[in-house]
């Protein structure tokens, strides 16, 4: 968590930035804090999604969703070593969305009903079981994906403000994701029953879904956009074994911030989180960057635990 | 009922004092350090399973208060003030017997608060943060509940991590012993610390503690307050309807197992001589979590087993490597087969309970 670098774009301009320069805010420097800001918001709102996917049909909060992502950035940079990147991208997600699968089927899937509490502790005894799994296999180097296109020096310039094409991809995947989901969720038939076994369980099973299989689906879509982000983001955060606990609590402030199970609020409210971080770089010591996500979450359950998207009526209705 | 509480009791003592006659007679005293350690551990643990047993609250930043007492009593116990002392505070705090006066291993003069005003002034601080975070934290339910307590536990870690009076990455080390009681007569000091030769009374000293914590404890439970938690725990609404302060209850046992840790942070920091980061980890508090859960929740004298017994393993460097994952394995296996812990564990039952499920599945499909 300690090694996550702020600023990644262009270090040949990232060095001045670091320089005390902070009380000259000019405007390419404000608009280079912006697309950090945004390029880390999209990420923290993928992860967002993975617990809203996964709450949606279970009203589970995953721990372990963090997990998913650093596994996702880990076996990708293994698999690199055998196959071109976009294969070994596409071979993680998919071994990623297995894990995910056999995760639930070995650890959930057989629970009759069990309480929030029981279900809290087991997904953080999984994150911490694949996070030190991950440390015996990868050990505590902190790894990453080589750039898509160029390499860390490569920037695309509008006017002033450069930009890494990374940030480019960050933004275009995590947007594919959101747009390609919800599509599924609306149009296909299997999106369809899942949306239909979080509205309503027993009416779900009445119908003749499988809600188990759907539950089983849900982890398996979340683990697949967590690898997916933990992908992508690879060359520009870094993955370490234990990266994933500190993107668990920006994603589920992200979730919370966006109305828990609102995929859109997600997205605006992670572009948020984003922006609000990368600002903060200039007023506040690097150590305290999770500090203010944290913060932040504190703040929101305690005044508007249903979200500024979400709906106070609605989330009255929830399980917590 | 009053009288099994106090047998088991007086058993814990003869035990306590068997087993350190026992290291005498086998030579094997080395083992006194890892369990008057695992003692502290499990001060800290038996208050978090009244929280999460009695009052059925999850928290997930008891190591947070663990590091408040430890970090809070390590930095005023060394931290020189002698460049202060024309300060008017820390004049009376001087003129009040709360400062004490050394000379370093250069020379030069020292000045630092004594071990049991800063002890005193730690466990408070750990009280009232305990009571304003309390406050707002223990409205929340379930995840936001697990989500807030975590996030209150990163906070603390990371103040522990960035800031130069608590030493930062490296904590605090050289923290002085805690005298206790001085010397009467042929009667030596009783002062909490790493020394060799004291090893057989800090032994006493720590599970005297445990004793102590653990008898109010079940005094607790069994009073009142105790049937006020269980009511909470069964259904918060219903023990609301009868006329139960769940909110204020819920706050109380809070703070008292945030006072529980707090001890246990700043005599463990006084035996160890230090402090650091790792002590305030999330990894911490999640291991709490796991020692009170494989305790069986609302089972105190589970919990202190379990505590001292799986603490102690842990001490001696049992799982090796493994260690996280050794207590991130325990959290599954004992919420998966056993949620009312180890101890209680019923395989018959295990099995009888499948099935009715199976056969309510049946029922339901």
């Amino acid at each position: 968590m300690l090694f996550l670098p702020v600023f990644f774009f262009d270090y040949s301009s990232s060095v001045s930035i670091l320089c005390p320069l902070f009380s000259i805010m000019t405007q390419a420097l404000f608009f280079q804090y912006l697309f950090a800001g945004i390029s880390y918001g999209v990420i923290y709102a993928i992860v967002a999604i993975g617990f809203n996917i996964i709450y949606n049909t279970t009203g589970i909060i995953n721990f372990a969703q963090g997990e998913f992502v650093m596994l996702g950035g880990m076996i990708s940079i293994s698999l690199l070593h055998f196959f071109p990147l976009p294969v070994a991208i596409v071979l993680a997600v998919v071994i990623t969305m297995l894990v995910g699968a056999m995760i639930e089927i070995v650890f959930i899937r057989w629970l009759d009903s069990p309480s929030v509490l029981r279900m809290i502790i087991i997904t953080i005894g999984l994150s911490i079981l694949i996070r030190e799994v991950a440390l015996h296999i990868w050990g505590e180097s902190i790894r990453s994906l080589p750039y898509f296109v160029g390499n860390e020096l490569t920037t695309v310039a509008f006017g002033p403000v450069r930009i890494s094409p990374q940030v480019f991809w960050v933004v275009g995947v995590c947007g594919i994701t959101v747009v390609g989901l919800s599509l599924f969720f609306k149009l296909t038939s299997v999106g369809r029953e899942m949306r239909a076994c979080s509205a309503n369980r027993t009416a779900a099973i009445l119908c003749g879904i499988n809600t188990r299989n759907m539950v089983t689906l849900s982890f398996m879509l979340s683990a697949g956009i967590g690898a997916l982000a933990g992908c992508v983001m690879s060359p520009i955060t870094y993955t370490q074994y234990d990266s994933g606990t500190s993107l668990a609590i920006k994603g589920f402030t992200v979730a919370i911030l966006g109305g828990l199970g609102n995929s859109m609020g997600a997205v605006a409210a992670g572009i948020l989180l984003g922006i609000i971080e990368a600002y903060s770089v200039a007023f506040v010591p690097l150590a305290f960057q999770d500090a203010i996500s944290i913060t932040i979450l504190l703040i929101i359950l305690f005044v508007k635990p249903h979200g500024i998207f979400g709906s106070s009526d609605a989330a009255r209705l929830k399980e917590f | 009922m009053r009288d099994s509480k106090l047998l088991k009791i007086a058993l814990l003592i003869v035990l306590v004092i068997g087993v350190q006659e026992l290291t005498t007679v086998t030579d094997t005293q080395y083992y006194l350090t890892q369990l008057t350690m695992s003692a502290y551990y499990a001060l800290l643990v038996i208050g978090l399973a009244v929280v999460m047993g009695y009052a059925g609250q999850i928290s997930l930043g008891h190591a947070g208060f663990f590091a408040i007492g430890g970090y809070l009593s390590a930095a005023l116990t060394t931290h020189n003030l002698v460049a202060l002392q024309a300060n008017p505070v820390i004049h009376g705090l001087g003129s009040l017997g709360m400062l004490v006066s050394g000379q370093d291993i250069y020379g030069e003069q020292l000045l630092v608060v004594a071990p049991w005003a800063a002890c005193i002034f730690a466990v408070l601080m750990a009280a009232i943060i305990a009571l304003v975070i309390g406050i707002p934290v223990l409205k929340l339910k379930g995840h936001y509940l697990a989500m807030a307590t975590l996030g209150f536990g990163i906070i603390i870690y990371r103040i522990g991590l960035a800031t130069e009076y608590f030493g930062e990455a490296d904590g605090i080390s050289e923290v002085p012993g805690f005298t206790l009681l001085p010397a009467i007569g042929s009667f030596g000091p009783i002062s909490v610390s790493g020394d060799f030769g004291l090893r057989v009374e800090n032994y006493y000293v720590a599970w005297g503690l445990l004793v102590i914590g653990l008898w109010l404890l079940l005094n607790l439970i069994d009073s009142r307050v105790g049937r006020a938690l269980r009511a909470i725990h069964g259904s918060e609404e219903a023990a609301e309807a009868v006329g139960i302060d769940t909110a204020g209850f819920k706050l109380k046992v809070f703070v008292l197992s945030a006072v529980y840790a707090a001890f246990a942070g700043v005599f463990l920091t006084h035996y160890n001589g230090g402090i650091g980061p790792s002590e305030a980890s999330v990894m911490k508090s999640v291991r709490y979590v796991a020692l009170v859960a494989v305790g069986g929740m609302a089972n105190v004298w589970g919990t202190l087993i379990m505590g001292v017994g799986l603490t102690f393993l842990s001490l001696r460097g049992v799982f090796g490597s493994y260690d996280d994952a050794v207590f991130g394995a325990i959290l599954i296996v004992v919420m998966l087969f056993a949620p009312d812990g180890i101890l209680s564990m019923n395989v018959k039952a295990l099995f009888a309970g499948r099935r009715t499920t199976d056969e309510h599945e049946a029922k339901n499909a």
